[in-house]
């Protein structure tokens, strides 16, 4: 796959080590995200005070990396004036990144509520559907990481497609929530900090989404922003 | 692949060009060309090129040196009628009309498809004998007054009339680079042309030179339908509305110019415009 952009072949040999050297910083961001993801998530799960405030503090490595890149981006931008598929590279970069540092933010919620519930002695291990939808927003993560690693657009697309079941989960989680709090009011504040954990991870899934989109734009050339799947798959076959 | 020269590597026979990609032809051409083929003796600089210049648009030439961008440009005014050992075959139409009829006198075409040059060349005259000099010999002016009219609006679209109008007897030749090319192209519109052909229009100015002279471009697409070839890609994308890409003689792809900077589809374009090895 990534053969078919040839990112490795400009005469200029520190154009591309250039692009490679931002690509590299996307993916060292993209791991830490991935593990911010995964640090909340067991936090929660686990009542861990201390992994919560780790997802904290890497944040500002996050955030670092999130200014580092941009500035690396506007350098190129001003001295390669990259055009077609270099150009294209860039764009998803920029917008990628963004996503990715939001990952980071929707993450350190999951720290600070899994903080919280762990004050009144509380975990999340009793909502089995929130511990599914979290190994799915976690999957998926990793999965379009690694789409972007290799400029895959079929994983991407197969993501994307995908998004639906994870909102359906955070739909069933609402629902199985509002019903906890009618049943009985003294687990209200508990269940809303549930409920914003199920939140942060279905909003994981929308920006993991969007980093899918940016994907196919970088391989494909199409911007398949707010377009329905099968428009998608139209605009995306050969 | 790092071993090859940057031109070895772009005239590298190793990709197969099988006729043209993307959209050749205009709703609204004001020039056709259809199967053109250019020999110099028994070399083919030109293999069975087609494409429309869309009126009132901007058509930018590109490619690698040898590509045939300029060869092609000069068929557009049987500028290659002066190298003897050179033979065009093929359809050129201007409008309906076949601009290789042996009937058709090429100076009278060459007034209404002009030319700039890549290096200014203005005549060794003053600034309004410069711009008066086609409209002389064309008979396109019946008195001094009409004579002046012409040479003042010319300089006016060219946008060098506020830099010169106190000094129109001073020679042409003592302007700067910028503005030697800006009269080049007040002499070319002059005579009234439909066309304007651009070889390299910049390539021997500044930035700032290069600047005004990519505005006017702009500007003259109102009134003139403009094919230019540049070897700044950068310029191709600011001024153009269609793009050609050339490679070794053949039309490779042609397309909005929009898409072939952000998306182009062959992949010798791609490799051409985001310089790299073929």
């Amino acid at each position: 796959m990534e053969n078919d952009l040839h990112l490795g072949q400009h005469i200029s040999k520190r154009f591309n080590e250039e692009l490679e050297e931002v690509r590299n910083l996307v993916m060292k961001m993209g791991g830490l995200v991935e593990q911010q993801v995964r640090s909340g998530l067991k936090a929660l799960l686990a009542a861990d005070q201390e992994l919560a405030k780790k997802i904290v503090e890497e944040d500002d490595a996050v955030n670092a990396l999130e200014i580092q890149i941009d500035e690396t981006c506007t350098q190129i931008l001003a001295r390669r004036q990259p055009a077609a598929s270099d150009l294209r590279l860039m764009v998803s970069i920029i917008k990628t990144i963004t996503d990715l540092e939001r990952i980071g933010d929707e993450a350190v919620k999951l720290g600070k509520n899994a903080a919280k519930l762990s004050d009144d002695g509380k975990s999340a291990r009793q909502f089995v559907e929130l511990r599914h939808l979290g190994e799915h927003v976690n999957e998926t993560l990793n999965k379009a990481l690694t789409a972007y690693a290799r400029l895959d657009a079929e994983t991407a697309f197969e993501i994307i497609k995908n998004d639906k079941v994870i909102d359906e989960e955070f739909d069933n989680i609402s629902r199985l929530l509002i019903t906890k709090m009618m049943e009985d009011p003294r687990e209200i504040k508990n269940a809303l900090r549930i409920s914003w954990c199920a939140r942060a991870l279905e909003r994981i899934g929308d920006h993991t989404k969007n980093i899918c989109e940016y994907i196919l734009y970088l391989v494909k050339g199409e911007d398949v922003r707010h377009n329905t799947v099968e428009e998608i798959r139209n605009k995306i076959a050969d | 692949m790092s071993d090859l020269s940057i031109t070895e590597a772009l005239t590298s026979d190793d990709i197969v060009i099988e006729g043209t990609v993307g959209t050749t032809t205009a709703e609204d051409a004001k020039m056709s060309m259809r199967n053109v083929n250019v020999f110099y003796g028994d070399k083919q600089a030109i293999k069975n090129v087609s494409l429309d210049l869309a009126r009132n648009q901007v058509t930018a030439l590109i490619g690698p040196s040898g590509c045939g961008k300029s060869t092609f440009l000069r068929c557009l005014n049987r500028m290659n009628d002066t190298i003897p050992i050179c033979r065009v075959e093929g359809e050129l139409k201007l409008e309906e009309q076949d601009i290789y009829a042996k009937k058709l006198d090429p100076v009278l075409l060459r007034a209404r498809v002009g030319m700039v040059f890549q290096k200014p060349n203005p005549f060794p005259k003053s600034i309004y004998d410069n711009v008066a000099y086609g409209p002389r010999i064309h008979g396109l002016a019946a008195n001094r007054a009409e004579l002046d009219e012409i040479v003042v609006s010319s300089l006016q679209k060219a946008g060098l009339f506020g830099e010169v109008k106190d000094r129109l007897d001073a020679p042409g030749t003592g302007l700067s680079g910028g503005q030697q090319q800006r009269l080049c192209i007040a002499r070319t519109i002059a005579v009234s042309p439909e066309v304007i052909l651009m070889d390299e229009p910049a390539s021997a100015l500044d930035p700032i030179a290069t600047a005004v002279i990519e505005e006017l471009i702009d500007e003259l697409k109102e009134k003139y339908t403009i094919a230019i070839v540049t070897h700044s890609m950068q310029q191709a994308a600011r001024v153009s509305q269609a793009t050609a890409y050339f490679h070794m003689g053949h039309l490779v792809e042609m397309g909005k110019t929009e898409q072939i900077f952000t998306n182009p589809t062959h992949e010798l374009t791609e490799n051409y415009i985001t310089g790299r090895f073929g």
